[in-house]
């Protein structure tokens, strides 16, 4: 199963898979700081260099802590809960 | 315009496909299962704009066949998701699934046709009628006490929107299925809105979705996914383009199914929550209500009908094979199920909007709304939410099903191999189309309601994209320990219902049980032992004192009888003198008496 095969090729080297990763993210910004037209922008903000990768990092930090802390504010209980005691 | 002429409604299609498929002799049936739906789709793709059968009713007309851009889009994306995800549950022997799921569909079809509020609301019972089967037929004692409490939900949804619809009826006169006055709302416009938006599933009256979604079957919940929600947001589009509030409470929304994502370890109940993170973009769009706005809400409904029904296919299939929806009881199952792992990465994909996937296509047509009509917060919301949905449907998902820990018992691995064909078939047609609208535009745009003046493919949009999913997954790989899945639920609104539910249990058996006793204790005290000595003492009475009485009077009347015998000799002069003596007494008592 080619499949497999490249998920187990992968996988196999994923320290460099890493590392092409990070440099991918890297000309990414480079490349929206440096190329891309920010004219359509809407707000002022939107300007700044990395303002839409700081916005996916923080917002995905933000969504993954509020949400834990809210779920162990009580919302989080154990799977029997709603079973009848 | 009317047609005189016979109209055939797609719905009426399907429900004679229902209700006759438990006459298809068993070689036929599969066929019969993929005829039914296609006639449906090719009758809904002949259908021209007008109005069609309507029929007089007391002193009104009902429409059963209003026939525009907006339901024919709607018609569309559903007629076509019938036949996907019969396709899918092609496998399933019970007739009864297949019926259950059809009479849904044809629920749906009827509400999207439907041109007055009667019609409306005669199908949208018909749908939470019908769906709920679809839940009961997974057969666990879960599954059971889920239905139910679906059913009940959605019938005070029902009873609102009905309520809201007499009103109105009785206040204008006007049954017709459009706008309901978002300018100067009323109570009628109130309760409409109230009882669309709960199959909106918009918080507070979303908790029924997760709850009966997760536990339906797999088949089931593909049809869940599509139909009810989608449906809704149709009917909002009809009824409250540009209702201020549905901004905000979208806004909401799409924020609100994201984080209860974070903490949900069952894949499918992740979907469902994501159900209602993804209806918050459509929500969003019809509060805007602008062409752009209900073009995109519209675009997005289509868009996310295939990609959400491809997400439930690809982890139904899971569950189907294994027997296990849950992430703390899954794990590494790349080598096992690979096809189902490309094809949930492609509905995750979609559901993120990634460039070249049909999300990104649909959903950025509201946030660009968003910004166009200087709703920033709720734009950046929207963003703030599509970073949330990679993280859980895009990374999540595949990521503690097909990588990350095995948590597999023996068993489950055991079971676990690629799903049958017809599922397989399902996923493949699902994706291609997930990846033919993000590529091809004018497919899907030439279906909305108003003239697309919108282009995606900016080199802007294309960047801003990437840089929020990208920047997102490696937040997700930093803090992949936090996600790791935890065997717990999460509490949600339905915790008010079913803990008010037992809370009125308690009381019925418990302090209304109690009194209940403590009166019959009062009366048995109160009330039985004073009645009893009452019934002795009245007993006691008549035996001494009624029938001394009576028994004396006799006793009396039979001395003064002997008495009288005695006088009554033989001699009759004595006798004679006796009446005499009594006639005289009485004349001398009368004259003395005056």
């Amino acid at each position: 199963m080619k499949i497999v095969a490249l998920i187990d090729f992968l996988k196999k080297h994923i320290g460099r898979v890493r590392i092409v990763c990070l440099y991918s993210l890297l000309a990414l910004v480079v490349i929206d700081w440096l190329f891309v037209d920010k004219s359509p922008a809407h707000t002022g903000p939107e300007h700044y260099v990395a303002f839409w990768a700081l916005f996916g990092f923080v917002s995905c930090v933000a969504i993954i802590f509020l949400s834990k802390w809210y779920g162990y504010l009580g919302i989080l209980t154990r799977e029997d809960y709603y079973d009848e005691p | 315009m009317t047609s005189p002429s016979l109209w055939i409604h797609p719905a009426l299609i399907l429900f004679a496909g229902a209700i006759l498929l438990p006459l298809i002799p068993g070689r036929f049936k599969k066929a019969w299962l993929l005829l039914m739906p296609t006639l449906v789709f090719l009758r809904v793709m002949g259908l021209e704009h007008g109005v069609y059968g309507t029929v007089p009713f007391l002193d009104m007309t009902l429409t059963f066949g209003r026939v525009d851009r907006l339901s024919q889009v709607f018609g569309y994306i559903m007629s076509l998701m019938c036949l996907l995800s019969s396709l899918y549950g092609l496998h399933v022997r019970r007739d009864t699934e297949h019926i259950a799921a059809w009479l849904y569909v044809t629920g749906s079809l009827g509400v999207i046709y439907a041109g007055d509020y009667f019609v409306l609301f005669l199908f949208w019972e018909f749908m939470a009628f019908s769906s709920v089967f679809l839940i009961w037929f997974r057969g666990r004692e879960q599954s059971l006490w889920a239905g139910y409490r679906y059913l009940l939900v959605h019938v005070f949804g029902g009873v609102l929107l009905l309520a809201g619809i007499v009103l109105r009826w009785n206040a204008t006169g006007e049954i017709a299925f459009g706008p309901v006055g978002v300018d100067s709302p009323s109570a009628a416009t109130w309760l409409i809105m109230l009882g669309f938006i709960l199959n909106a599933a918009v918080p507070p009256l979303h908790a029924w979705l997760p709850d009966a979604y997760s536990e339906a079957t797999v088949t089931g919940a593909v049809f869940l996914c599509a139909f009810t929600t989608k449906t809704a947001v149709y009917a909002l589009c009809r009824g409250f383009a540009g209702m201020e509030i549905l901004v905000a409470l979208g806004a909401v929304m799409a924020v609100y199914g994201v984080v209860y994502a974070v903490l949900e370890n069952d894949a499918r109940k992740l979907l469902a929550y994501h159900i209602i993170s993804q209806v918050g973009y459509m929500v969003v769009g019809v509060g805007l209500g602008t062409a752009m706005a209900i073009n995109g809400a519209c675009a997005h409904a289509f868009a996310h009908i295939l990609y959400k029904g491809l997400l439930f296919m690809g982890t139904g299939a899971v569950l189907h094979m294994t027997g296990e929806s849950r992430f703390s009881h899954l794990g590494g199952l790349y080598r096992k199920m690979p096809w189902a792992f490309v094809f949930t990465l492609i509905g995750g994909l979609s559901i993120s909007a990634f460039p070249l996937f049909s999300g990104f296509v649909s959903k950025s047509m509201i946030v660009a709304a968003g910004f166009t009509e200087h709703q920033y917060w709720a734009a950046f919301f929207l963003m703030l939410a599509s970073s949330g949905t990679f993280l859980h449907t895009g990374l999540k998902v595949p990521y503690f099903i097909w990588f990350g820990k095995n948590n597999c018992t023996p068993e489950t691995w055991e079971r676990a191999k690629e799903a049958p064909w017809n599922m397989n078939a399902a996923m493949v047609v699902a994706s291609i189309l997930c990846v033919f609208i993000g590529c091809y535009t004018p497919y899907l745009y030439n279906l909305l309601p108003y003239p697309v003046d919108y282009q995606p493919y900016t080199a802007y949009h294309v960047s801003e994209t990437l840089q929020i999913l990208l920047f997102t997954a490696l937040g997700f790989f930093l803090f992949l320990d936090k996600l790791r899945p935890e065997a717990k639920i999460s509490l949600d609104m339905d915790w008010f219902y079913r803990m008010g539910a037992r809370a009125f249990m308690w009381l019925a058996r418990k302090p209304v049980q109690e009194a209940d006793d403590q009166v019959g204790e009062v009366y048995r005290f109160g009330g039985l032992v004073p009645l009893m000595a009452a019934a002795r003492f009245s007993a006691w009475f008549d035996w001494h004192a009624i029938d001394s009485v009576v028994d004396g009077f006799a006793r009396l009347v039979r001395r003064f009888g002997g008495e009288v015998r005695k006088l009554q000799s033989d001699q009759l002069q004595i006798s004679i003198l006796y009446a005499f003596l009594a006639v005289g007494a009485m004349v001398g008592w009368y004259i003395l008496s005056y």
